[in-house]
């Protein structure tokens, strides 16, 4: 066969933890997870990234001496000149890989290897083509893509020799803006916001007027209130050609998260239990994985009723 | 040209969703109107609207006979698999010899500049590229004309962007303000099951339900997610996702957790943006009615000849024309915005 079972990878923290629990996270990743790769960096917000970055270095040399590679995450909305300065500085690295989140890391990455992050619109084999000829080697799909999409591309990868990855777990990014929702319902602006957004590791939640809970807020970001949970169709996803599997982190136990992802993957385990394992975190929101299925992104279908 | 005013003309760049609201923006004065075809290749797929290719054919025609251009949207992101339809707009545009294409997805520009390299092809705002960099990298890579700017940036920023891109900027002054980064916003597909990005819809009218209770307040759902309550008499815009109310922790009540349901009028900031190196102007509103595109574009037709003229652009009856009469200049205002 020579196929390999594929890579479970763990993308940036998107929330902002307390500095010290960041570092601490990533020391606790890079001894004892079962991941490949792991995306270090600030994606939402450029007034956070200032938080991080005094442990940047700590955490990849601890992660790199865990045997995991290294990729850097540039910023996801690029605005200010703050925005621009931390991609610019961003992409200058060359010591680890870059992945890509807006067209600006596009413009200092090219000609070089370098991954794409989900955030850039790849939706389709040419977009797919154009920026492998860029010097792009791996990309991470937009949340939203419904299998058939994912296959097709898989296939365009394939014959360009570049890899597919895909969010399997975790909070689903669904919107942008230059306006911070967080310092809104806080009564603020983003310029003063104060960091109310470290409040809520895992996002401020919001419910619509009947009480039902809904999205979830991070700063400039908007995100589904349930967690993706693409577990049970990790074998289809597998077959399809997807390679890298990537888990969104949040402030339950990310240790054992990767450990069920990682023997579904290797079939030690079966689906139900892989699922009934994650059920049993203490997440307090229900599974999606409705993009998949080209259903709306909320809802929960199980891969043995489809 | 009047350069001592650090400005020149501007296009007034208006909406088309029918050949017949296409006649009436370019007898109102449309400089460009811009469109698209009846599918999800275009950001505005709403049933009823959009034209047909000989139907786009007859309204080229119309529209160039009386000097205005006519700027074709083709600006959703073709999913894998289902390119052939996008691929096909981009031919149909090229034959009928639109002034422009209007682009957003990296793969449809790449083919267009490819195939037809002498199809003028402009920046969508669905594209997001909202710094000088990510704008220099879409036109170095495929010659890209005219960028359509995302509705976040403020005046002195969008300022700062034309000093260091070397192509026209094109920035909406009136109409629907969408509160999340074009091209990157999944909130209908995650209520509804139809995508933004790929089907060209927002808030689709066949999933928003309206329940009146027995005192008359409505309930205003989208999929199974209720939206917004009105009291009886309180007025409700066309209801979407990030103008909704809703409930968290830190709020003792229903909040607009994004934005209120408010229209974008830039009308006092037009000389500002012309200023600051705008040089076309852009009214949403595709899907709205001909009554109301005679009506906006009449009214910036004699702003902006006001203006160019010296004189006062006199918009103050364009209040009543916007979305629950509530207006805000959003991101364009200030920094306060965000």
């Amino acid at each position: 066969m020579g196929e390999q079972p594929g890579d479970i990878t763990l993308g940036p923290v998107l929330f902002n933890w307390k500095p010290e629990s960041w570092r601490d996270f990533y020391f606790r990743i890079a001894d004892e997870a079962p991941v490949t790769a792991v995306y270090l960096g600030e994606t939402v917000c450029s007034k956070r990234a200032v938080l991080f970055e005094p442990y940047y270095q700590a955490a990849a040399e601890r992660l790199a001496a865990g045997g995991k590679t290294v990729i850097f995450s540039t910023l996801s909305e690029v605005v200010l000149k703050l925005d621009r300065k931390q991609v610019e500085s961003t992409c200058a690295t060359t010591d680890y890989l870059v992945e890509a989140n807006d067209g600006s890391a596009l413009l200092a990455l090219r000609g070089r290897p370098h991954h794409i992050g989900p955030f850039i619109n790849v939706y389709n084999e040419r977009t797919l083509g154009f920026l492998a000829g860029q010097g792009a080697r791996n990309f991470c799909l937009p949340p939203e893509m419904p299998a058939t999409a994912i296959r097709a591309l898989c296939a365009a990868a394939a014959s360009l020799d570049v890899s597919i990855e895909v969010q399997v777990f975790g909070r689903v990014p669904l919107a942008l803006s230059a306006r911070c929702y967080h310092a809104r319902a806080h009564g603020r602006i983003k310029d003063s916001c104060q960091f109310v957004c470290e409040n809520d590791p895992d996002g401020l939640q919001l419910r619509v007027l009947d009480g039902r809970p809904f999205l979830a807020v991070n700063g400039i970001q908007t995100m589904s209130h349930d967690y993706l949970n693409l577990v049970g169709e990790l074998p289809e996803l597998r077959a399809m050609g997807v390679s890298r599997f990537r888990l969104s982190p949040h402030s339950c136990d990310m240790i054992e998260v990767a450990a069920i992802f990682r023997a579904a993957l290797d079939a030690r385990i079966s689906s139900s239990e892989a699922i009934a394992r994650l059920a049993a975190l203490p997440l307090g929101a229900p599974f999606s994985n409705g993009f998949y299925y080209g259903k709306p992104g909320f809802s929960w279908t199980t891969a043995a009723a489809h | 040209m009047t350069e001592d005013r650090g400005y020149r003309r501007p296009e007034l760049v208006c909406p088309a969703g029918t050949p017949a609201g296409l006649r009436t923006a370019v007898d109102a004065g449309a400089d460009a109107v811009y469109c698209g075809l009846q599918n999800e290749t275009n950001a505005r797929n709403f049933p009823g609207l959009n034209f047909t290719p000989a139907e786009l054919e007859q309204s080229i025609a119309y529209a160039h006979a009386r000097q205005a251009k006519v700027l074709l949207a083709v600006n959703t992101f073709p999913p894998a698999g289902r390119f052939e339809l996008w691929r096909e707009a981009v031919d149909t545009a090229a034959r009928l010899g639109v002034d422009a294409m209007i682009v957003g997805d990296m793969g449809v520009a790449d083919y267009a500049a490819r195939n037809h390299p002498q199809l003028r092809l402009h920046l969508s705002v669905q594209a997001g590229a909202s710094s000088p960099e990510a704008i220099r990298f879409y036109c170095q890579e495929f010659g890209v004309k005219r960028v359509v700017l995302p509705r976040i940036l403020t005046v002195p920023e969008i300022a700062d962007i034309h000093s260091q891109i070397p192509c026209e900027i094109e920035a909406f002054i009136f109409g629907n303000i969408g509160m999340m980064a074009e091209g990157r916003c999944s909130l209908t597909n995650y209520v509804t099951g139809l995508s933004t990005n790929m089907d060209g819809v927002c808030s689709p009218a066949a999933d928003v339900r309206y329940e009146e209770d027995a005192e008359r307040n409505l309930t205003i759902k989208l999929g199974p997610f209720t939206i917004d309550r009105f009291a009886c008499g309180e007025s409700a815009g066309y209801p979407t996702i990030c103008k909704g109310r809703y409930l968290c922790g830190v709020q003792p009540a229903g909040y607009y957790a994004f934005e209120e349901p408010v229209s974008l009028n830039l009308s006092a900031l037009l000389p500002d943006l012309m200023r600051a190196g705008v040089t076309a102007l852009k009214i949403e509103g595709r899907q709205r009615s001909r009554a109301y595109v005679r009506a906006v574009v009449s009214a910036f037709r004699r702003a902006v000849d006001a203006i160019m003229a010296g004189g006062d652009p006199g918009l103050a009856g364009l209040l009543a024309l916007t979305e629950g009469h509530r207006e805000t200049e959003g991101a364009f205002g200030g920094k306060t915005w965000r």
